[in-house]
């Protein structure tokens, strides 16, 4: 598998003067983690410019594929360079993964930079690789930068709240509205896109929200103040795109207005050396218990030690050394 | 504090070029090599050249399969070859479908790592990606 590669100064050069096959194997080594993916990290983070983060998340078959494809066509044509970096689960049985998300976007042309990436299963890989995967892409000069997960696991609600503007998507015929409350999503939306707007039930679906919203400005629980506006769309035609793009770029507006975008990467920041320390932490762990947990294990089995016991012991192991 | 990590996934782009439109065997070898553990960037119908090759640059891809069933092997494997070879991809193609058996040595000459033919099993598919990648 190892393909004859550039050495990482080279690539890195070579991704920042718009050489996309090298953009691509320096995704490569983000996704990979470990040393080769903090040497990356160490190049290009003096790199920075600063590029506009969106996270799109919302239910599978919601049709975030082919409304991130209508926005990106949009932002093109208005002169931007867009990136995406399309999450797709892996299987857990097999490790592998069907990722079907570009499928929706044969339309893009050579302007805009796709990606398709898979969970990978294990633990916070993602919660580190993607922001790897965004200073690369950041570095590399695109702007905005949409990573589009499906928002049902904690990862992924973590990831989106990590964006400088979390849009969620919701349909029509997705049950209770309110079942998006439920996932977290309504607390980390700067915007709602009702896409598949001309089916039945898409003005429920925008009643229900506003009437969430209406709740949470009544309790306080409104972030900064502002009421995330919610666009209704139809991404197999592209009617409410531009309406969505303005959206998009009003926030925009706003974060840098209040200074909110300094405190949004500031948790990014946090966010990511919480995981960063949570891998390394959890990999400890498990090598502890490999060495030593054995007969800890047997003596809670056979009822001679209790178990918070066993854990206090473990515990000072870890921190002696 | 190093983490090790395991070797990563084979990711392969799988596609049709043109406007064959038999793609049920796409799907099944696309499950097939998920099962097997593979990333599987679906490009799914209606493919060009160069759209496989923006997939391949993109995803950094480690092998390319198309699936044929319109008798366009003899033109469209080439013309794939000639793309890669063209953006400097040393990338293996994986050819399967309806090739009869006089055409598969023809297709190997011009460059084609594997092909594939009707009546392949499971193994064979996984065998052949995963010999082509690690050539």
């Amino acid at each position: 598998m190892p393909r004859s590669s550039r050495p990482l100064p080279e690539l890195v050069d070579l991704a920042i003067e718009g050489h996309r096959r090298s953009v691509g194997q320096l995704l490569t080594l983000a996704e990979r983690g470990g040393s080769d993916a903090d040497a990356l990290t160490r190049a290009v983070e003096p790199l920075a410019r600063g590029a506009h983060v969106v996270g799109v998340t919302g239910a599978p078959g919601a049709g975030k594929s082919t409304m991130v494809a209508r926005l990106v066509a949009a932002w093109v044509e208005t002169g931007h360079r867009p990136a995406v970096v399309a999450v797709d689960p892996s299987s857990p049985l097999s490790g592998g993964a069907i990722l079907g998300d570009r499928v929706r976007m044969a339309a893009i042309d050579d302007v805009a930079f796709v990606r398709s990436v898979a969970t990978r299963g294990h633990a916070g890989g993602l919660a580190l690789s993607i922001p790897a995967s965004v200073r690369v892409l950041d570095a590399a000069g695109y702007d905005p930068i949409i990573i589009e997960t499906v928002g049902v696991g904690q990862v992924e609600v973590d990831i989106t709240s990590a964006a400088d503007t979390a849009l969620v998507v919701v349909t029509p015929g997705m049950g209770d509205a309110v079942q998006a409350n439920k996932a977290g999503l309504l607390e980390v939306a700067d915007g709602f896109a009702v896409n598949k707007a001309d089916q039945p039930g898409a003005a429920h679906v925008r009643r229900d929200l506003e009437l969430m919203l209406d709740l949470s400005h009544l309790t306080g629980q409104e972030a900064d103040g502002r009421r995330p506006p919610i666009t209704m769309v139809d991404s197999l035609v592209g009617e409410g795109i531009s309406e969505l793009i303005v959206a998009l770029a009003e926030h925009a507006a706003h974060l840098d207005a209040t200074g909110e975008r300094r405190t949004r990467r500031s948790r990014r920041i946090g966010f990511e050396l919480r995981n960063r320390l949570e891998l390394a932490a959890s990999s400890r762990v498990a090598s502890q218990l490999g060495q030593t947990g054995a007969p800890l294990i047997d003596a809670v089995l056979a009822g001679e030690t209790s178990i918070v016991d066993a854990q206090n012991e473990l515990r000072n192991e870890l921190f002696s050394r | 504090m190093d983490t090790h990590e395991p070797a990563p996934p084979i990711r392969i782009v799988l596609a049709k070029l043109g406007l064959d439109g038999h793609d049920r065997g796409i799907k099944v070898v696309a499950r097939i090599l998920r099962d097997a553990g593979m990333e599987v960037v679906y490009l799914g119908l209606r493919q060009t050249t160069d759209s496989i090759i923006a997939a391949v640059e993109q995803e950094d891809a480690d092998a390319v399969g198309l699936s044929m069933h319109n008798a366009g092997h003899l033109t469209l494997g080439p013309a794939m070859l000639d793309a890669l070879r063209d953006a400097e991809m040393d990338v293996p193609l994986v050819i399967g479908g309806i090739i009869p058996d006089a055409d598969v040595q023809q297709l190997k000459d011009a460059g084609v790592a594997v092909v594939l033919g009707p009546g392949a099993s499971s193994e064979d598919v996984v065998a052949a990606v995963r010999g082509a990648v690690e050539a």
